[in-house]
């Protein structure tokens, strides 16, 4: 049984030791595991959203007959309809955290552009492509601002609290004038998280990008680990700067999708 | 004589990296005494400092189980002499006060499951092991492993601090359930003390994760030539895999405890729902107790297996070479580990058959349950199967694993009477879920930590631990523990609930109040009977008999360095390549190669032309053209 295997062996993974079975050296393995284990806080925090959002009621009548209560949870369509510099009143569902998500995911692509720039060695490439890359995450960290601030003001009429008879305006943590009281502790919660995220890999990139037009991956005597390639912490940001995006397609489709 | 001789040139050859002999070397160059041992990048240092971390850690948790036991066993008792230690824990009657009680308990489970039997089992094994066993330098990132164990000895401090202040360590339990931890009023316990634990928790994980992540690319990529994964040690496969269950499980505790952060600080309503305290109603609403029971036992079910699963890997390898055979089952031992680990993440509502939860669903987390006892069966089958007929020699490490196999044993039986989810509603919060669990994973896995550091403390200071004081300490323990343990049974089909300050209060459980005096003697007997391990463990590092470089015989890779393996492990880079499993003991025919009873795993086929079987001439085959 054991002889059957011989002839297709060759094609798989070498397992046999004294070389690296994914052809990844340890230090792209590791980011692979931390984003594993980093998969899995936000499959937490967005089962948590779930788990939730479950227990309170959803809301039944039309998208027109639609008011914010404290008794069911909002439609998103109806909360976020706002956009920077439109006149006051305008309903724009979405567009501008449309406007972000895309922003966030053509940073990614320009962060694929820089990865590919290091497989060729070339800095100036490399440089080009990273930069793009830190202004768009900046970019998307300056959009999740005014999209927060425009949901902690509020809206102008605000909702009336059936238990107490004050008209609430905004949300806090501990108030919200668009539905229970959690729908805005779960969003500041994960989309925070989120955006802490973005902002260390927005840190990280420019830390890379200093190393990089300083001209550190260059120097040929650079001591490199087994397997890597001169320009590999840029893959490594890479890796994470990719897993933030995608996380962000999770978060975006649980707050304001569905 | 020959021997003693080559030990005694070892001696004098090897040992830079052995600071209490006062003969120093100084070809190497010199590393200050602060990188050398105190920010050590090397595994083998930081496997020492978690080591000695983790056995503080174990005589504060079990003095802390003393300190109860005496009030659980001897209600009436005046423990005034103990307010030298305990101050104002003490309360002007002479008892242990309420509160501290519940903080004392709470501190134990802390302490024994996260800070001992997983920092301390997992940091010192799988530190020291894995590039010894797989044959590799060091760790892949040696800074990432000095910081594993910096956030480690932070979030021990952490801890440590919130025993010493005014409002006591957090009390509510291991578990810390909200509202009552999320909740500062509720009691003293949830104020700074539980702001604390959860800092020093969070610590904890970070710690945690950058282990892991080092032990499972060590494996990946840093075996050395020949070291394929069906040839590597089953000390390896648990480690490897107990990472694996760290990196996906610990990141989900991370999850809930900031969440729990957010409740208590910023005023969140993740775990809060319409609450009255002291007759105020709370601005909290519509979150849910019961979402962080989810959380907290997607971490807590695995987190058992993160603390048994190493210990039994070391239990394996040691049966084995005091057995003088191999293993029985290798493939079978590795199927049943991968199987516990994937197990161990669908069976978290275990924990929550009380809660309310639709019993359709709790039959199928029982259903779940159960199906452990099968994998666990097969290595409990295959560790005594591997004993039958072996020619066992009875060192201590090996009393120590065959206790483990013991109490693993004994312990899983009531396992699966807790299980069941209608028995459950009986036994649910009683001292039979402490026995039980105390005896399966906090026994089990002590067992496993004690005969590991039996096993490999020649290796780690290259000195013999004294065996005889080694054969005491296991006899008096192993009994002890049975009647700590054994006994909380009775009290718990009987309805004695877990956490309560005082049985003597309720008719019901009042007969059993020589039982509980028992059972408080005999965990102080226990208790004491460690202070001969720790005597042992501290005088032997500086006193101890010289170990030979392979004291025990046998085949894995470590015992082929020095006697005490410098910076590197092998002198020059010169990591020996694998050509065999770990294994073979007493193969037929080694005598007529020129071997004992052990063929250690980087001997080439070649060399035993007439001990090598039909399966090895295939393997090698089979590598060769790979």
């Amino acid at each position: 049984m054991a002889h059957v295997s011989t002839a297709d062996h060759k094609q798989g993974i070498d397992w046999n030791g004294g070389n690296q079975p994914f052809k990844a050296s340890w230090g792209k393995l590791m980011m692979w595991f931390f984003l594993v284990s980093d998969a899995f806080t936000f499959s937490g925090l967005l089962i948590t959203y779930g788990f939730i959002r479950y227990s309170h009621n959803a809301y039944l009548g039309t998208a027109e007959a639609f008011k914010f209560s404290l008794d069911y949870w909002p439609l998103p369509d109806k909360v976020f309809e706002a956009v920077p510099f439109a006149p006051h009143g305008f309903h724009a569902p979405l567009v501008f955290v449309g406007i972000m998500t895309f922003i966030l995911i053509m940073s990614s692509v320009t962060m694929v552009l820089a990865v590919e720039a290091g497989h060729r060695k070339d800095r100036k490439d490399v440089e080009k492509w990273m930069l793009w890359t830190i202004l768009g995450g900046a970019t998307f960290l300056g959009s999740q601002a005014w999209e927060w601030a425009h949901f902690i003001h509020g809206t102008d009429k605000g909702t009336i609290d059936a238990v107490t008879g004050t008209v609430i305006n905004g949300a806090n943590l501990i108030r919200n004038e668009y539905g229970p009281t959690p729908f805005a502790n779960l969003f500041f919660f994960i989309t925070g998280f989120h955006g802490f995220h973005v902002f260390s890999g927005v840190v990280i990139n420019i830390l890379i990008f200093y190393n990089v037009s300083i001209g550190m991956y260059d120097r040929p005597n650079r001591k490199l680990d087994e397997g890597a390639e001169q320009y590999e912490m840029v893959e490594k940001v890479g890796l994470y700067w990719h897993f933030v995006d995608l996380v962000w397609v999770f978060v975006f489709t649980a707050f304001y999708l569905i | 004589m020959a021997e003693h001789a080559q030990v005694h040139a070892e001696v004098h050859g090897h040992d830079h990296d052995h600071h209490h002999d006062h003969d120093h070397d100084h070809d190497h160059h010199e590393q200050s005494f602060i990188s050398k041992y105190v920010f050590s990048e090397d595994h083998k240092t930081i496997a020492k400092q978690f080591l000695i971390m983790g056995l503080i850690w174990a005589f504060i948790g079990g003095a802390m189980s003393v300190i109860f036991r005496l009030q659980l066993g001897f209600p009436d008792m005046n423990l005034e002499f103990l307010r030298p230690i305990l101050g104002t824990w003490i309360n002007e009657t002479g008892k242990l006060g309420q509160e501290q009680y519940l903080a004392l308990v709470t501190m134990h489970g802390t302490i024994m499951v996260f800070f001992v039997l997983t920092a301390g089992l997992s940091g010192t094994f799988s530190n020291f092991l894995i590039p010894l066993q797989v044959g590799a330098p060091d760790m892949a990132s040696g800074f990432l492993n000095m910081l594993s164990f910096w956030f480690f000895f932070l979030a021990s401090v952490i801890m440590f601090a919130s025993l010493f202040i005014e409002t006591g360590p957090a009390s509510g339990g291991w578990v810390v359930y909200p509202p009552l931890s999320a909740l500062p009023q509720a009691m003293s316990g949830s104020g700074l003390g539980m702001t604390m634990w959860l800092m020093s928790m969070s610590i904890f994980i970070a710690s945690s994760l950058l282990g892991s992540i080092n032990y499972i690319t060590t494996v990946i990529n840093m075996r050395t030539k020949g070291m394929s994964f069906t040839r590597l040690p089953l000390t390896i496969w648990a480690f490897f895999l107990t990472a694996i269950i760290g990196v996906l499980s610990f990141p989900v505790l991370f999850a809930a405890a900031l969440l729990l952060i957010f409740d208590r600080s910023m005023g969140t309503s993740f775990y809060l729902d319409q609450i009255y305290i002291g007759g105020e109603a709370l601005h909290n609403q519509g979150g849910s107790a019961i979402l962080y029971q989810h959380l907290f036992w997607f971490l807590g079910h695995p987190e058992v297996y993160i603390v048994l699963l190493p210990a039994l890997g070391i239990t394996s390898e040691i049966i084995a070479t005091n057995s003088r055979k191999p293993i029985f089952g290798y493939h079978a031992m590795i199927g049943s580990m991968i199987g516990i680990g994937f197990l161990s993440f669908i069976v978290w509502a275990h924990h929550m058959f009380m809660t309310g939860m639709n019993p359709f669903l709790g039959t199928v987390f029982m259903f779940l349950t159960l199906i452990i006892a099968v994998p666990s069966a097969v290595k409990a089958f295959n560790y005594i199967a591997t004993l039958w007929q072996g020619n066992i020699i009875f060192t201590p490490a090996m009393l120590f694993s065959i206790g483990l196999v013991s109490v693993f044993i004994s312990g899983g039986v009531t396992g699966i009477v807790l299980g069941n989810n209608a028995l459950d509603i009986q036994l649910h919060d009683t001292y039979f879920v402490v026995a039980h669990f105390h005896i399966v994973m906090g026994s089990a896995s002590f067992f496993g930590f004690v005969a590991g550091v039996y096993h490999w403390f020649p290796k780690m200071f290259g000195r013999m631990m004294d065996a005889k004081l080694g054969y005491i300490h296991f006899w008096i323990t192993f009994i002890g523990i049975y009647c700590v343990f054994f006994p909380m049974h009775y009290t718990g089909i009987a309805g004695f609930p877990r956490r309560y300050y005082s049985h003597t209060g309720f008719d019901a459980f009042n007969k059993f109040a020589d039982l509980n005096m028992f059972i408080s003697g005999a965990a102080i007997v226990t208790f004491f009977a460690q202070g001969l391990f720790a005597f042992n463990f501290v005088y032997s590092i500086f006193r101890g008999r010289i170990a030979p470089e392979n004291p025990w015989n046998a085949t894995t890779l470590e015992w082929t360095t020095p006697r005490v393996p410098g910076h590197g492990n092998w002198p020059h880079g010169q990591i020996p390549h694998v050509h065999r499993w770990a294994y073979d003991y007493s193969k037929p025919n080694a005598d007529k190669d020129g071997f004992g009873d052990f063929i250690p795993q980087h001997i080439p086929l070649s060399q035993t032309p007439n001990s090598n079987t039909e399966h090895d001439m295939a393997h090698s085959h089979k590598a060769q053209h790979a």
